[in-house]
């Protein structure tokens, strides 16, 4: 039957139909709602682990023990994840051992727009790239058939645009191959003499995939118009085919490492121009330099964002869409901590105590954003607690004493612990506050080790974060809740000026849980509202001015009460 | 037959999803290739949202771009305006007149544009604007603004209202069924 799937639930059911029994995966847009989908079939053990780098290994030891095992990431994940990967390219797989990796061009909920190919060559790992949800069932269980006939295991790189469109699939059946448990230690241990005969075995894969991918029929010729020849993959791919139809001719590449040679040098020989159209790095354009071609790439096009069909149309094509507009400015609309967001009152305080905020990746990275502005570095999971100990420990007790980290409950388990052990055990006078609103919240309500709930929401383990802080040798480690302004405050003002390190949870749910109860709207009393926009420094998007008078919108307020603690003139009114 | 596109704007948490699948199912009904482009994550946090629905004998490319969208369907009115450089020439704005004011406007440090709609047909295009929050409260929910922009969509299509329905059916929860088949109603026959 024929159906609309996204891409990324289309992955999902790939791994259904190819017999995948195990998956661990850390929450990363835009690659989050592959494990999602795939968790709901029974058939499929799905969790969430703390981070990809837990995630890969511990689908390895599925792998390892006879099961197709898989784990999904985004593009910065793979970082996380490129210790176990670059080392199971020697070991390769028993039973087959896919990744997904959703590289996010134009960077709609990323901190960077790196091209995860680099990791794919740099481990020597072969990625195929789908460019629509049919192929991303195709390639799914072509996957796995690559895995275990080369021994390696296998990325999926998908994209924005592919991982987030739907488009028409027809889906299979499941068929469930396993392989038994053997011990092998030449191939399982790597130490310096098992890894020395490892790698040899590499290098001829490597070879034994380039034969493949001359041939393979993911890789596919679509002759038409010679004058001009095309090179591309993924959403490149259609972009291509949308300005030019037959009006050119094209080199699919559905394998983007390796690459072919005899096929690409055909291709090239039956043009008479060749251009390679990709996003970000010029990967398949380097290769074919390499293989001496005349070609073009990023003489033409950017090395930044993604792409689109009008600039293909403009930068290949030299044809241009006309377009109308207004002219006055249209004020921007950048996101918002929602209405009643947990986050907002800590960072309130925190720019009122005018602290140096070193950031992390979430929600909360808005709290960067005017009027709060209360953040000042962002690099990547975990960094905010790693950098404090850095700064501080550089820049001397004065700074100290107003610095501070702020870092999720999630991002916390996944990179903060290791970072937190460095301010015990190096100490450093820092502050840490841990942003604990019971769920992964960015990536759209993703459970996590601290929570106490398991990926389908059952009961599962729960880390305590005060026991866990006190067992790494931190005697101050206080709670507080977020909508208290006045116990905020106290917190940062005691915890910053002791001369030892501590630890501050800001403890409350997620205002868009669905358990979390909902107090009614707060109301304005206008003879009481002076119009001193005291309110307005919180930045919530319920409160606005309206003929110098606060006003509330009823449809957003939470009546979290934060905004009745700003006014000195008690104009905010609060149910019962 | 040419791709047709259709994009679906909004303010992140208004539902904008919803619609853009109720779309792609009625269009895949109706026989035709169809691709549904959505952003997930941080701008979903209130922030100016898109989707971009795609329709043909074969579609390529997953999303829309400036000058090329045969109707915008926004949810609020200063987001059709914002998008409006992607409206084809002699392409529909359909548009709920409700006003939601960004960041920037609550803190006073720009203006919300007044007179959208008139400026946006100075500016060539064709706008159909109505209420859509008060019509979707009077079919019973204020989240139904949805339904009611998708039933004053439906003007333009060919499809029967009977796939329509077919579509509603298969797209939303049993419960909100009937609410939903009013706001469809209300918004397929506004002013006339």
């Amino acid at each position: 039957m024929k159906a609309l799937m996204l891409g990324n639930k289309a992955v999902a059911r790939g791994l259904y139909e190819a017999g995948c029994c195990f998956i661990s995966s850390y929450p990363g847009t835009p690659s989050t709602e592959v494990t999602e989908e795939a968790a709901k079939y029974p058939e499929i053990y799905c969790e969430w682990a703390p981070n990809e780098k837990v995630a890969m290994e511990a689908a390895f030891g599925a792998c390892l023990a006879g099961k197709r095992a898989f784990c999904a990431m985004k593009h910065v994940g793979l970082n996380v994840a490129a210790d176990p990967l670059y080392t199971m390219s020697y070991t390769g797989v028993n039973a087959g051992l896919v990744i997904v990796v959703a590289d996010d061009p134009g960077m709609h909920s990323s901190q960077n727009e790196q091209d995860s190919r680099h990791h794919a060559i740099a481990s020597k790992v072969p990625m195929l790239e789908p460019a629509d949800s049919s192929e991303a069932i195709e390639y799914t269980k072509l996957a796995y058939e690559i895995s275990e006939t080369f021994d390696t295991p296998v990325i999926i790189k998908m994209c924005t645009r592919i991982a987030h469109s739907q488009s028409v699939v027809e889906t299979g059946a499941r068929i469930v191959p396993t392989k038994a448990y053997e011990k092998n230690i030449a191939k399982y241990v790597m130490m310096p003499g098992n890894a020395k005969k490892r790698h040899p075995v590499v290098e001829e894969r490597t070879r034994k995939l380039a034969a493949y991918a001359e041939t393979a029929p993911v890789n596919r010729v679509e002759m038409g118009d010679t004058k001009l020849g095309v090179i591309t993959s993924s959403t490149a791919y259609q972009y291509t085919k949308e300005v030019f139809g037959d009006n050119c001719s094209v080199l699919k590449l559905g394998m983007v490492n390796p690459l072919p040679v005899q096929l690409i040098k055909d291709f090239a020989a039956k043009v008479d121009k060749l251009v390679v159209v990709e996003e970000l790095d010029p990967i398949i354009e380097t290769h074919c330099k390499a293989l001496g071609l005349e070609v073009s790439g990023k003489d033409i096009f950017p090395m930044e964002d993604e792409f689109s069909q009008s600039l293909v149309a403009k930068l290949l094509n030299d044809t241009a869409t006309d377009s109308i507009g207004l002219s006055e400015p249209i004020p921007p609309r950048p996101p918002v901590m929602c209405a009643g967001c947990p986050h907002r009152g800590l960072f309130y305080t925190l720019s009122k105590h005018k602290c140096t905020v070193l950031g992390d990746i979430g929600c909360y990275t808005l709290g960067a954003v005017a009027p709060l502005s209360a953040m000042e570095m962002t690099l990547c999971m975990g960094a905010s607690v790693s950098a404090i100990h850095g700064f501080n420990k550089a820049a001397g007790e004065e700074a100290a004493r107003k610095t501070v980290a702020v870092i999720g409950d999630s991002t916390f388990m996944h990179s903060g612990m290791t970072g937190l052990a460095n301010i015990a055990y190096n100490q450093s006078n820092s502050t840490v506050i841990i942003l604990d609103n019971s769920i992964t919240g960015m990536t759209g309500h993703q459970q996590n080790p601290t929570t106490g709930l398991n990926l389908r929401g059952d009961p599962a383990g729960k880390i305590d974060l005060e026991s866990l802080c006190r067992a790494m040798g931190f005697a101050r480690v206080r709670v507080v809740d977020p909508y208290d302004l006045k116990a905020c405050g106290e917190a940062v003002r005691e915890e910053l000026d002791v001369h030892e390190p501590s630890v501050i949870i800001s403890r409350r749910p997620c205002a868009l849980l669905k358990y979390v109860k909902h107090k009614p709207p707060v109301k304005v009393n206008p003879d009481k509202c002076r119009g001193c926009k005291s309110c307005m420094r919180i930045g919530c998007p319920a409160i606005s001015m309206k003929n110098k008078k606060a006003v509330i919108d009823n449809t957003l307020c939470v009546g979290c009460g934060v905004c009745t603690q700003m006014c000195a003139f008690d104009a905010f009114e609060t149910a019962e | 037959m040419e791709t047709k596109n259709i994009m679906i704007v909004g303010v992140g948490g208004q539902g904008s999803l919803l619609a853009s699948k109720l779309l792609g199912h009625l269009l895949l009904s109706q026989g035709y290739d169809v691709k549904v482009s959505e952003v997930h994550g941080m701008s979903q946090r209130g922030g100016s949202v898109v989707t971009y629905v795609r329709y043909g004998d074969k579609v390529y490319s997953p999303v829309i771009d400036r000058g090329e969208a045969d109707y915008i369907v926004s949810f609020e009115l200063l987001e059709a305006a914002r998008w409006l450089p992607y409206l084809k020439k002699g392409g529909i704005v359909v548009t709920n007149t409700q006003q939601i004011d960004p960041m920037p406007v609550i803190t006073g440090a720009a203006v919300y544009p007044e007179q959208l709609v008139e400026k946006m047909q100075a500016a060539g295009a064709a706008v159909d604007a109505l209420d859509c929050l008060a019509l979707a409260e009077q079919a019973g929910t204020a989240k139904a603004v949805n339904i009611v922009l998708l039933g004053r969509l439906s003007h333009y299509f060919d499809a029967p209202e009977a796939a329509w329905l077919q579509s509603l059916e298969a797209i939303v929860p049993a419960k909100f069924l009937e609410i939903n088949k009013k706001a469809f109603d209300l918004g397929k026959n506004a002013g006339k």
